[in-house]
C-alpha cells in the first residue's frame, strides 16, 4: 500500500512520544489502581465504596465543588471584566494576584481561612454571632474551594473577554438595545463557553483539593467529611484496597461530570463550526 | 430625514480630528465622505450616529437636536467595516435582534425578517450562522440588520473596504439600486474615489478634519477646488513651473492664467490629467512638449503610456482604442506632448 505523503513530517515520533508519556503519567497508574481495586470481591468492593459514609463524602465533594465552581464563575466574571475593561492604577498588581491561589500551598489556605473564620478570628467575631459557622463546616469547604478554583475561571474568560470586539456591542446600542439587552443577549452568549470551561476546571479542581480543606472542615464522618480524606483514612487502616475502590468510584464520578460539561460546552459552541 | 451638521469639532488627545467642520446632508441623498484615513471621515460618521460625542458643535436630523441623544435612541442604522454581526445568533435572529429588543410581536418580526432577507437576497440562509458565510454575505445580512429597525438615516462605515474586488462592484451597484427603492438618507465613508464617484450622489472630500470640497461626483472631479482633491481623485501628472503675467511656463511650454496677472514671477504647481493630454508625431506651435515614449501598456480599456520629457520629468498619458491605433506608439520613439487642460494652484494654498 503506497503512503501518501504528509505535509507535516514526523507524526510517528511525535505520536509515539506522546502515548508513551501519557501512558507513563496517566494509563499505567490508573491501570495500577484498578489491579489493586481488583483484589476485592464485588461484594467486598461495594461495601467498601457504597456505605452510607461513603455516599455521603460523594455527596459533599460534588455539592460543594459544584457551589464552589458556580460562585467562582460569578465572581470570576466580574474580576475578568474588570481587569479586561477598565484601566486603573494597579491593575497588573491585581492581574497577577489572581495566580496565587496557583502557587500557594493549599493547606495554607485551608489554615488562613480556619482562623479567620473561628469564633474570634477577623471574620468569625462578626460572623458566629449572626449563626454563621465558617470554620469546621460545609461553609468553610465552600470557601476554600471558592479560593483555590478562582483563577480557573478568571483565566479561562479573560482572553475571550479581550477578544470580543466593541464593535457588536456599537452593533446592538445602534439597534436600540439597551446596556442590559446588551450585556444578556450579546456579550453572555459569547462568554458562555468560556465560562463553562472555567466552571469545569474549577469544578474538577474541587472535586481532587485535599489539603486545604481537610484543615478546615473538621473531617467528621457525615457531616465535613470529603471523599479525598476517607481515602486517607482507608490508608491509615492499611485497608489499600478499599481505598483505590473508592478512589476508582471517586475518579469515574469525575470523568462523567467533566465529560458532561464539555459536551455542554460543545454544544453551547456549535454556532463557532 | 436630512442631517445637519454644525460647526463639529473633535480632538483626540492632542490630535484634531474634526475642525469645525459643517455639512448639510439633503433628504434621501447618498453622501460619500471621501478622504484618506486620519482625514476625520469616520469620526463625523461615528459622532453623526452618536458613537462618539463632539467636543464642540450640533447635530441636527430634520431639524431637531440630536446632539445629547444617545446611539441606541437616535434611529441611526449602521453598518460597520468587518460587520460587526452578533457570531451566536443565526442569521435571522440577527436581522431580527433591533424588533427583539423592542419586543416587537414575533409574527411581525417574521414577517419583516423575511422581507428583509428576500431584500438582501438571502432568502433560505436564515438558519445559517455568520461563520457559515462568505464576506459579501455577512455584509448584506448587516445591512438587512441595520435597515430593520426603519431607521431615519442609514451610515456605513467602510462598508465594503474588507471585501474583494468583485464582490465589492456588485454590492456597489446593488446599493446604489437599494438607495433608490428606500430613499433613506445614506452617509458612507470610504477612501476609494472610484467607489465614492460611481455609487454617490454627493461627494464631501475630507482632508486632516477639514472637508475639502463637497458637491456633485461631476462637480467635484471636473472642478477640483484645491491640488489636494485633484491629487487625491488619482492619476495626475504634477508639474512644477514659474508663473508670470498670465502664463504659465512649464518645461519649454507656456499654458494660458488669467488668473495671475502680476509681473513678478512666483512658483507653481499645475496639474494634469493622463486622459487630457494629447500625444502627436509633430509639435503643435508652442504648445507642445518634446517627449520620449518609455513603456506602453496596452491591457485594459484605456492605453496607459509612460513618458519622459526632455527636462527629464515623467509623464502619464491615457489613450483611447482609437488613439492608439492611429498613432500606434512605441517606445522609444520621440513625440509631442500637448495638455489640453491644466489647472494651475499657487503654492501657498497647498503644502504636503
Amino acid at each position: 500500500m503506497a503512503k501518501s505523503p504528509r505535509v507535516l513530517p514526523g507524526f510517528e515520533i511525535s505520536l509515539g512520544y506522546t502515548l508513551t508519556v501519557l501512558t507513563l503519567l496517566l494509563v499505567l497508574p490508573l491501570v495500577a489502581c484498578l489491579f489493586k481495586a481488583a483484589t476485592l470481591t464485588p461484594a467486598e468492593f461495594l461495601g467498601a465504596v457504597w456505605t452510607k459514609r461513603a455516599v455521603a463524602t460523594y455527596m459533599l465533594s460534588f455539592g460543594a465543588s459544584a457551589v464552589a465552581a458556580l460562585i467562582n464563575v460569578l465572581i470570576g466574571l466580574l474580576l475578568a471584566w474588570v481587569l479586561v475593561r477598565y484601566d486603573f492604577y494597579g491593575r497588573r498588581f491585581l492581574d497577577a494576584l489572581i495566580d496565587l491561589p496557583f502557587a500557594l500551598p493549599t493547606a495554607v489556605a485551608g489554615l488562613v481561612y480556619s482562623a479567620l473564620l473561628v469564633k474570634n478570628g477577623w471574620y468569625g467575631q462578626f460572623l458566629v454571632p449572626l449563626g454563621i459557622q465558617g470554620a469546621y463546616s460545609r461553609l468553610g469547604i465552600v470557601i476554600v474551594l471558592v479560593f483555590v478554583g478562582l483563577p480557573f475561571v478568571v483565566r479561562t474568560v479573560q482572553p475571550v473577554l479581550e477578544s470580543l470586539e466593541g464593535e457588536a456591542e456599537e452593533a446592538a446600542a445602534m439597534l436600540g438595545a439597551s446596556r442590559w439587552q446588551t450585556m444578556w443577549r450579546v456579550l453572555f452568549p459569547a462568554l458562555q463557553p468560556s465560562l463553562m470551561t472555567g466552571f469545569a476546571l474549577s469544578f474538577a479542581r474541587g472535586l481532587g483539593e485535599y489539603g486545604s480543606v481537610i484543615f478546615i472542615s473538621g473531617n467528621m464522618p457525615f457531616k465535613t467529611e470529603i471523599a479525598p480524606f476517607l481515602i486517607v483514612a482507608r490508608l491509615e487502616q492499611f485497608a489499600y484496597a478499599e481505598a483505590t475502590a473508592i478512589a476508582i468510584v471517586l475518579m469515574g464520578m469525575s470523568l462523567a461530570s467533566l465529560a458532561l460539561v464539555n459536551w455542554l460546552e460543545r454544544r453551547s459552541r456549535r454556532y463557532a463550526s | 430625514m436630512s442631517i445637519s451638521i454644525r460647526n463639529v469639532s473633535k480632538r483626540f488627545g492632542a490630535f484634531t480630528a474634526l475642525n469645525n467642520v459643517s455639512l448639510e446632508v439633503g433628504s434621501g441623498s447618498l453622501l460619500a465622505l471621501l478622504g484618506p484615513s486620519g482625514s476625520g471621515k469616520t469620526t463625523l460618521l461615528r459622532i453623526i450616529a452618536g458613537l462618539e460625542q463632539a467636543d464642540t458643535g450640533s447635530i441636527h436630523v430634520q431639524d431637531s437636536d440630536v446632539s445629547q441623544l444617545s446611539a441606541r435612541e437616535r434611529e441611526v442604522g449602521f453598518v460597520f467595516q468587518h460587520y460587526a454581526l452578533f457570531k451566536h445568533m443565526s442569521v435571522f435572529e440577527n436581522v431580527a435582534f433591533g424588533m427583539r429588543v423592542r419586543h416587537t410581536p414575533n409574527d411581525e418580526v417574521q414577517t419583516r425578517v423575511n422581507e428583509l432577507l428576500h431584500l438582501v437576497r438571502l432568502e433560505g440562509l436564515g438558519s445559517r450562522y455568520p461563520s457559515e458565510l462568505s464576506g459579501g454575505q455577512r455584509q448584506r445580512v448587516a445591512l438587512a440588520r441595520a435597515l430593520a429597525v426603519k431607521p431615519r438615516l442609514l451610515l456605513l462605515d467602510e462598508p465594503f473596504g474588507a471585501l474583494d474586488a468583485k464582490v465589492r462592484q456588485e454590492l456597489r451597484t446593488w446599493l446604489r439600486r437599494l438607495h433608490e427603492e428606500m430613499h433613506v438618507t445614506t452617509v458612507f465613508v470610504t477612501h476609494d474615489q472610484e467607489e465614492a464617484f460611481e455609487v454617490a450622489d454627493q461627494v464631501v472630500v475630507m482632508r486632516q478634519g477639514n472637508i475639502e470640497q463637497a458637491g456633485s461626483p461631476q462637480d467635484v472631479f471636473d472642478h477640483p477646488a484645491t491640488p489636494f482633491v485633484m491629487d487625491f481623485l488619482g492619476h495626475v501628472n504634477v508639474f512644477h513651473g514659474r508663473l508670470e503675467a498670465g502664463q504659465m511656463h512649464l518645461g519649454g511650454i507656456a499654458v494660458e492664467y488669467p488668473e495671475y496677472q502680476q509681473t513678478e514671477s512666483r512658483d507653481a504647481t499645475a496639474y494634469v490629467r493622463p486622459h487630457e493630454v494629447e500625444l502627436h508625431r509633430s509639435p503643435q506651435g508652442d504648445t507642445s512638449l518634446s517627449v520620449r515614449v518609455v513603456h506602453v501598456n496596452p491591457a485594459g480599456p484605456v492605453i496607459r503610456v509612460r513618458l519622459l520629457s526632455a527636462a527629464g520629468a515623467a509623464l502619464n498619458v491615457d489613450l483611447s482604442p482609437g488613439q492608439y491605433g492611429e498613432l500606434k506608439v512605441r517606445p522609444g520613439e520621440d513625440l509631442y506632448a500637448t495638455p489640453k487642460r491644466v489647472r494651475v494652484f499657487l503654492p501657498d494654498d497647498y503644502s504636503i
